[in-house]
């Protein structure tokens, strides 16, 4: 956000906005500069090798600012950076944009693509790995921004507590707000920022979104944060409020244990899971895992892992979950995501080609081995375990993937409708298997036509479109009249308003990561199936992806 | 030339990951030649690449093999057994 350098005018004066986390706070204000967009026009390359300097000079510079501001910290936050500035200069990553502006992409689409790949990479591995894709994605935007001459995004670090003002906020910068020195937060779009609120509010940091004029607020001037009643006073008289650090919010903590409405209409809440230590993930307040990805076991290898080995990690994971259930998604890889063992040759359009379960066309054998490994280690540890594939687009394909994975010996078979086909045909599929996942970040991609590993199009992409919700809606009623549950995996089920219509639409189970089941199971326990099936109707009636949050945002009253 | 190879543990509990694979890295890639890292009988990635030694995705506990190629790889890999056996993370 550009900062207005004019001083506001003398003596108090309130902006308002929505209320998103309570509590009280005064301080000095730190505006967050926008990331850095890609232009709309991409230039042709003529001279590979300049554009790839260009593209590594940045990079170059985004490590040794990433060093000089790790020189000035001590402890965690200075080896993060340090770790921060390794990936900037990484030999791996420069070999990976000469390639892409080989192939004639220009500096600035180069460096994006290529860390978006490797952010896909660090995302399937999960834990540890996928935090770090935020560290990639912020380097990106260091990148970009010297690369277009445009203004450093950086968290802002004053020296001394602050109240942060921001365009929006992504959750990835939510996440790494430090407590101790965020003493509020505003930003002037109400965009997908319930996952912002939900931070804000488990970290117990006041917040007022939407507040359309935070852009006058500019760095230094103090202001009084309310996130009570959504409200900013700039300049506020001396000693009007005294900087109160508000509890963490009780009612996190008061609702515990299995996902209910408040009319004790049973929603599970699991857990989506990658290569996390499996002791550690079942530690979670969570019915199970609802989503497991296997990728992390197969990606990076020459040779298909062992089903031996494979055997191995699942058994480990269904121990850890004990008598809870897990969902294992067979491995979903293609050409985007190429295999040395699974080799499926160029593909020009790899979301669109050999993929997830489609993969069984070419080299069936992989599959078969995961599924008896599975089976072997579901038989030996005696856990509740359920398989599903991705990107099944028929019934056919659900029916195929059934006789296979009975075959094995699995007993609760699924797929994940992620296809917009699988979608319309939910009936049909839903009479082939037990179980059906709603994969929603690819669900919108292939129903909206936007690639969701480009930042492009980022709307389209909004799991509030209503199209999208229609057709959750779709596979909700399927399940509904079948009498076969219908979960939710993608990241729409982390929002907990969304959350909301997602079980009004005839969600059966939630799957996210760890950190959204707090804040999902609160608002599930504070409405009934009838309120979320109204609001589920608001959402559906939306002219767009805003104006059904509105809708709904301002019949729940948050 | 020197070719050396070592085989280690991993001691740190969160594995080749966060402060052990910065350290790790660092000294690899300040190294005159070429370092490698791999799991026993795995594929072999560069240890001068944050990005690959992450993505290897090396647990507590897992053995590694480190091979270093140019003059004072013996050193070299002393140092990053040093690292690698480290406990804290």
């Amino acid at each position: 956000m550009e900062p207005n350098r004019r001083p506001p005018a003398v003596g108090e004066r309130t902006l308002t906005g929505v209320p998103a986390s309570p509590g009280r706070a005064v301080g000095p204000v730190a505006v967050l500069a926008p990331p850095p967009a890609l232009p709309g026009v991409r230039p042709a390359v003529d001279d590979p090798a300049a554009e790839t300097a260009r593209a590594l000079a940045a990079l170059e510079r985004v490590a040794e600012l990433l060093r000089a501001q790790a020189a000035s910290l001590d402890g965690p936050a200075r080896e993060i950076l340090e770790a921060q500035a390794l990936m900037a200069a990484d030999p791996q990553l420069a070999a990976a944009i000469a390639e892409r502006v080989r192939e004639g992409l220009a500096a600035e689409w180069a460096l994006d693509a290529a860390i978006t790949s490797y952010q896909e990479v660090f995302r399937s591995m999960g834990g540890y790995l996928a935090d770090r894709a935020a560290d990639l994605g912020d380097i990106r935007n260091r990148a970009l921004a010297v690369l277009l001459d445009a203004p450093m995004p950086r968290p802002p670090a004053p020296g001394h507590p602050f109240v942060l003002v921001a365009e929006d906020l992504a959750p990835a910068d939510t996440v790494r707000l430090d407590p101790q020195t965020v003493l509020a937060i505003v930003t002037r779009m109400g965009g997908p920022t319930d996952h912002t609120a939900i931070l804000a509010r488990s970290l117990g940091i006041p917040a007022v979104v939407a507040c359309t004029e935070a852009h006058r607020l500019y760095d230094g001037v103090p202001v009084a944060v309310d996130g009570d009643r959504g409200e900013v006073v700039v300049r506020p008289a001396a000693g009007q409020a005294p900087p109160v650090r508000p509890a963490r919010p009780a009612a996190d903590a008061e609702v515990t244990g299995p996902g209910r409405t408040a009319d004790g209409h049973p929603v599970a809440l699991l857990l989506n899971l990658g290569g996390e230590d499996p002791e550690r993930a079942a530690a979670h307040d969570c019915e199970g895992v609802g989503l497991l990805r296997t990728e992390f076991l197969f990606l990076d290898r020459v040779t298909e892992p062992t089903q031996e080995e494979q055997y191995a990690a699942y058994a480990r994971l269904f121990r850890a979950f004990g008598d809870r259930v897990v969902t294992v998604r067979t491995l979903d890889v293609g050409s985007d995501k190429p295999l040395a063992f699974a080799a499926q040759g160029d593909e020009p359009n790899p979301a669109l080609g050999t993929r997830g379960f489609r993969t069984v066309r070419t080299c069936p054998g992989v599959l078969r081995r995961q599924l008896a490994a599975v089976a072997r280690a579901a038989r030996e540890t005696g856990a509740r375990v359920q398989v599903m594939a991705p990107m099944v687009a028929t019934p056919q394909e659900a029916a195929d993937f059934v006789g296979m994975a009975r075959e094995a010996g699995l007993a609760e078979v699924g797929v994940v409708v992620e296809v917009p086909s699988a979608a319309l045909l939910a009936d049909r599929i839903l009479r082939q298997v037990d179980f059906v996942s709603v994969g929603t970040n690819d669900l919108s991609q292939y129903t909206l036509a936007a690639d969701r590993t480009r930042n492009a199009l980022p709307d389209l992409l909004d799991p509030w479109q209503p199209a999208l919700l229609h057709l959750v809606g779709r596979v909700g009623a399927a399940g509904r009249s079948l009498g076969r549950p219908v979960g939710v995996c993608g990241e729409a089920a982390a929002d907990p308003l969304l959350a909301l219509v997602l079980v009004g639409l005839g969600a059966t189970s939630l799957s996210m990561a760890a950190p959204a089941l707090p804040g999902v199971r609160r608002a599930l326990a504070r409405h009934s199936l009838r309120d979320c099936r109204d609001l589920a109707a608001l959402a559906l009636a939306a002219a767009g992806p805003r104006e059904a949050r509105e809708a709904v945002r301002g019949a729940v009253g948050w | 030339m020197t070719v050396a190879e070592r085989r280690v543990t991993v001691a740190s509990p969160v594995g080749l990951h966060a402060r052990p694979a910065a350290r790790f890295v660092t000294a690899a890639a300040a190294f005159d030649g070429e370092v490698y890292l791999a799991r026993p009988g795995g594929p072999r990635v560069s240890a001068a690449s944050m990005l690959a030694v992450l993505t290897l995705g090396v647990r507590g506990g897992e053995e590694i093999v480190i091979t270093a190629e140019g003059d004072g790889a013996e050193e070299l890999l002393d140092r990053l057994a040093e690292i690698a056996a480290c406990t804290a993370d």
